[in-house]
């Protein structure tokens, strides 16, 4: 008994005299492999067009290398320099050679921007003593300093200096209402040029509003959509969908003529009555329009995932419910509500990531309170061309929704979700 | 093969080839849209096209210069020849974005004169050629009764208890703070030497908090006549030349008030590496000639930047009654109390100022 205990066991081999476990093991690998290599272009295609375009944009958060690259020899002094001291003939002799360089390259306008969304103010000193670089004789202190006194003033060195590191925080700081400086590290923005966190703010606030309008308005309608008799409810479902597959610009233009001050609600609140002509309601342009508009874009995707769960619930467990005594109320908080939150989760996270980046019906409709950070983000794509302060305030914006989306995951539970 | 069938081959053949005739046209001018552009595709683009057998497809865009850069810095140049404001023009220079243009290759005036004397002072630029002179005005329908007399004031426009309702203005602190300014009492000539100044700044926004609720902020240059004729507002800042064309090409009555105009260039730059570089030269070179540029101010009333061009303005395209010069920012009775928009303060300060204006219009 005990020798044949110690003896091991045959292992099982195939036809081809290969054990059985590595042949089983070859198998599943290729069968992974042929399963992996299906998803193979999905993924490929993921990764270029989306993860590597995000991680790209974010580095650009906090990467900028404009200033180095155009000024190899300034970048080096100021490098070494402290900040404190007035820079020396060193550095001026260095800006010089730099200037010429960039004069004749066409560059200077690039490192001007650079400097000037650090230091307002001070980009034409930048174009114009480029313009005059060539002909600045040593020493260079004083003929710089004589080209335009503004060179004297250490907080231009100061912004060059911060300008020069090529990996900063500076624009997270702006795109917190903040600045970084050299001397005093992270400060506050002047008051009066606060806006990002506001429009954070904002957004969040807006986003929310429309969640809950949609949830609201879309949870009768989806309850319809699922108990009515096919034939309505197929009827219903198209009033719902036709709306959906119409353009986005379509249906914002749509609310313009309806909510404008000389639109179609206004006109018929004067006829009735309701109020006056020189008195008609302000219902675009503004907060309530962006939100009126929202909503109504947004509601689909409410209602859908909301009606794909309520259509699961059988109605005999109301039945059985209100059989039991339960009041129509009392059957609906304790049976039919609970069962529809996988909808409700799933409805209201895909309403409120969609609403918080929305940026064209709040551009077209949103006037001036009514504007949401995405438009801030488009604008510094668009129109200042300050691509890295619209990374870092796109990186914020990612970083809240992955943090709620974290928070809903511990809260209600992300495997409680269901899209449809 | 079906006749159905030859048939649909047939016409998505023809759809190929239709679609592939526009993306291969000679030129692509890039304008502002509009009233603007369709002057400039008289005076310019039909005599041009008819001279060189060349075709042309004109685009309307924005403004602004984030286009051009994505264009250059993305190696994929795709528009030839653009209608930029002067501050886009020097800072896209600057920044390396622009073909350098040689002012020799520019054609003389008809006696004579070398274009670079013949162009009126500030003009010409390093990468940009200006055509025309453009102002900011208010404007008014005076059709509409209203119980109040006629403004003729820049502070009218900020009178909301003279003058009630809503107000229309462009989007932007450039122009606006100027106007907010004059508005004030600020002398013209000292405008920018205030706005240059953190007080100054502040001057101008409190004063535009005066009527902030009143304002209907617009962004493309055909709206202002849209929100006038719309009733929507009763005043509105606006490009001359759109009013003007509101007036005598559409029949509406709207008025401008000249009292505190702004006005500013706009200028033909061509982005590097355009395809069609040599073409985009021509092109600059034909209609920045004296003929072109009287012709084109005979359908908008914009100022040619010829002083060759100037004494040939004619009348308005379809009514030969209304003599172009007396509508131009620059004629005798429009330009008594007139400012030039300062493109080095607006390219020292825009980020600035616009960060200030964004901030003041979300709070």
């Amino acid at each position: 008994m005990a020798d044949r205990q110690t003896v091991p066991p045959e292992p099982i081999t195939a036809a081809d005299g290969t054990p059985l476990k590595k042949k089983l093991a070859q198998a599943l690998f290729r069968s992974r492999v042929r399963a992996a290599s299906l998803v193979l272009p999905l993924f490929a295609f993921i990764m270029a067009s989306f993860v590597i375009p995000i991680i790209a944009l974010m580095w650009q958060g906090v990467y900028n290398d404009t200033f180095s690259s155009y000024t190899p020899n300034l970048t080096e002094q100021l490098k070494v320099w402290d900040g404190i001291n007035d820079p020396d003939e060193v550095m001026y002799a260095a800006l010089v050679a730099d200037l010429k360089t960039a004069s004749a390259d066409r560059t200077i306008g690039r490192i001007a921007t650079r400097v000037n969304q650090e230091f307002p103010g001070t980009r034409s000193l930048f174009t114009r003593t480029a313009r005059k670089a060539k002909n600045l004789k040593p020493p260079f202190k004083d003929s710089v300093i004589k080209a335009s006194k503004k060179w004297d003033n250490i907080e231009v060195w100061r912004a060059m200096k911060i300008t020069s590191q090529d990996l900063t925080p500076g624009f997270y700081a702006t795109a917190l209402d903040g600045r970084y400086t050299v001397d005093q590290g992270f400060i506050s923005q002047d008051e009066n040029r606060q806006i990002y966190v506001k429009l954070f703010w904002r957004t969040m606030m807006i986003s929310a509003t429309v969640m809950g309008l949609c949830l609201l308005l879309g949870y009768p309608v989806a309850y319809l959509l699922a108990t009515l008799p096919l034939r309505t409810s197929n009827l219903l479902m198209i009033m719902v969908l036709l709306p959906f597959w119409t353009s986005l610009l379509v249906r914002t233009t749509a609310w313009i003529a309806i909510l404008q001050s000389q639109g179609v609600i206004n006109d018929l609140m004067v006829y009735v009555g309701i109020t006056a002509d020189d008195a008609r309601f302000s219902l675009i342009y503004n907060m309530t329009g962006t939100i009126i508009a929202m909503t109504h874009i947004l509601l689909p995707f409410m209602i859908l995932p909301l009606y794909s769960v309520m259509k699961t619930i059988p109605p005999s467990y109301m039945r059985a419910a209100r059989s039991l005594g339960a009041t129509p109320t009392t059957a609906f908080i304790k049976v039919y509500m609970p069962q529809t939150i996988p909808g409700i989760g799933a409805g209201g996270l895909l309403v409120f990531i969609l609403a918080i980046g929305y940026y064209i019906t709040p551009a077209l409709v949103g006037g001036q309170d009514g504007q949401l950070i995405s438009n801030m983000i488009a604008y510094h794509m668009q129109k200042s061309l300050n691509w890295s302060l619209a990374a870092a305030l796109g990186g914020i914006l990612l970083a809240g929704v992955l943090l709620l989306y974290w928070a809903y995951d511990r809260v209600v539970g992300i495997d409680n979700m269901k899209l449809g | 093969m079906s006749k159905l069938t030859k048939k649909i081959i047939a016409i998505a053949g023809a759809s190929v080839f239709v679609s592939g005739a526009a993306m291969a046209a000679d030129l692509t001018v890039v304008s502002w849209g509009g009233a603007y552009t369709k002057s400039q595709v008289e005076a310019y683009h039909k005599p041009w096209m008819a001279k060189t057998g060349k075709s042309i497809v004109s685009e309307d865009y924005g403004g602004g210069i984030a286009e051009i850069k994505a264009q250059v810095e993305s190696g994929n140049v795709t528009w030839d020849i653009v209608d930029v404001e002067l501050s886009d023009a020097i800072r896209a220079c600057d920044e390396g974005l622009l073909e350098q243009i040689d002012h020799s290759t520019l054609p003389p005036a008809p006696d004579g004169t070398p274009a670079t004397e013949d162009f009126l002072p500030g003009t010409l630029h390093d990468c940009a050629v200006a055509n025309i002179v453009w102002s900011s005005v208010y404007a008014y329908d005076s059709s509409k009764t209203r119980n109040w007399n006629k403004p003729t004031k820049m502070a009218d426009f900020f009178n909301t208890k003279d003058f009630p309702g809503k107000r229309g203005m462009r989007k932007s602190p450039k122009v606006t703070l100027e106007f907010a300014l004059i508005a004030d009492g600020v002398p013209v000539s000292q405008v920018y030497d205030v706005l240059g100044t953190e007080e100054g700044i502040a001057r101008a926004f409190a004063k535009l908090d005066t009527i902030k609720d009143d304002i209907v902020w617009w962004e493309a240059g055909a709206q202002p006549p849209q929100l006038l004729a719309d009733g929507e507002v009763v005043f509105s800042t606006a490009w001359n030349g759109r009013v003007f064309n509101a007036k005598n090409a559409e029949g509406q009555s709207f008025e401008m008030v000249w009292d505190g105009q702004i006005y500013d260039l706009d200028l033909w730059v061509i982005p590097k590496g355009s395809k069609n570089k040599e073409a985009a030269l021509d092109f600059l070179a034909f209609s920045t000639a004296t003929e072109q540029l009287a012709a084109q101010a005979s359908w908008i009333s914009y100022g040619p930047a010829r002083a060759s061009s100037v004494a040939k303005i004619g009348t308005f395209h379809s009514d030969p009654s209304i003599k172009m010069a007396d509508h131009m920012p620059t004629a005798p009775a429009n330009f008594k109390n007139a400012l030039q928009n300062d493109f080095e303060f607006w390219a020292d300060n825009a980020d600035q100022l616009n960060e200030r204006f964004n901030a003041w219009l979300a709070s």
